[in-house]
């Protein structure tokens, strides 16, 4: 059975920017995979798409591939080409 | 191998993560400072600011640790401290210690943490001018592999 929930997602730097907050909470029909939600968040933010496509999706701290699956529990994040140093 | 990792909104000390990897037993300490230029493009850079995905970042923090003392196990004592926030130019942002019983594998270590650290930290710095700023972008930085050691 699937249910709407609230799927939190964080971003960062021009992800953050992009949407003009470092989190946000997606109503999506759980479970969802991740490329699922990266659609979610082009349609609900088209300034932020171009930069979803270079983007990474990390799941509870852990890259993951844009089939896996995402429960209501789960915190995701946005992954923008890095610039540490 | 010794690690200590830090994160923060405060100014480096480029002596104090040399006292962190001091050992008695290291013959050579070597250091990376990464320091903020004051232009890009010929652009006057005001400053720059820095932001982390900061419970990933230590975790992959630790990452590089364990890969460094995979590859050079003769590797005694490694440090690395990023800041955050604001950044005026000059300024270091980042910095990377290694000691060891001799210089070659204190330097290579070294390389390899920077090296490693600009691939895949989640860290983002934007650099902000007169008029308005862009955020950078790695060339290192490794999309497929994301946190994955090579």
């Amino acid at each position: 059975m699937s249910a709407l929930s609230g799927v939190t997602v964080l971003l960062f730097g021009p992800a953050r920017e992009a949407v003009g907050c470092s989190r946000t909470v997606m109503e999506l029909s759980t479970p969802v995979t991740a490329a699922q939600v990266v659609d979610a968040l082009s349609a609900a933010y088209p300034n932020l798409a171009p930069l979803l496509g270079r983007s990474r999706l990390v799941v509870n701290q852990r890259y993951v591939d844009s089939d896996a699956s995402i429960g209501p529990e789960d915190e995701v994040a946005i992954i923008p080409p890095v610039s540490g140093g | 191998m010794r690690t200590e990792f830090e994160i923060t909104d405060g100014p480096l000390d480029v002596a104090g993560v040399v006292g962190r990897v001091a050992d008695t037993a290291a013959g050579a300490i070597a250091v990376f400072a990464g320091t903020t230029r004051k232009s890009f493009e010929g652009k006057a850079v005001r400053h720059l600011e820095y932001e982390a995905y900061a419970v990933l970042a230590e975790r992959t923090l630790e990452e590089i640790g364990t890969e460094i003392a995979l590859k050079w196990p003769q590797t005694i004592g490694l440090a690395i401290a990023h800041r955050l926030g604001t950044v005026d130019v000059g300024e270091v942002s980042v910095l990377v210690a290694v000691s060891a019983p001799h210089r070659r594998e204190a330097f290579a270590a070294c390389e390899y943490g920077i090296d490693r650290l600009k691939a895949v930290l989640p860290v983002w710095k934007k650099e902000v001018f007169v008029d308005g700023g862009v955020w950078k972008e790695n060339p290192e930085w490794e999309r497929e592999r994301g946190g994955e050691p090579p």
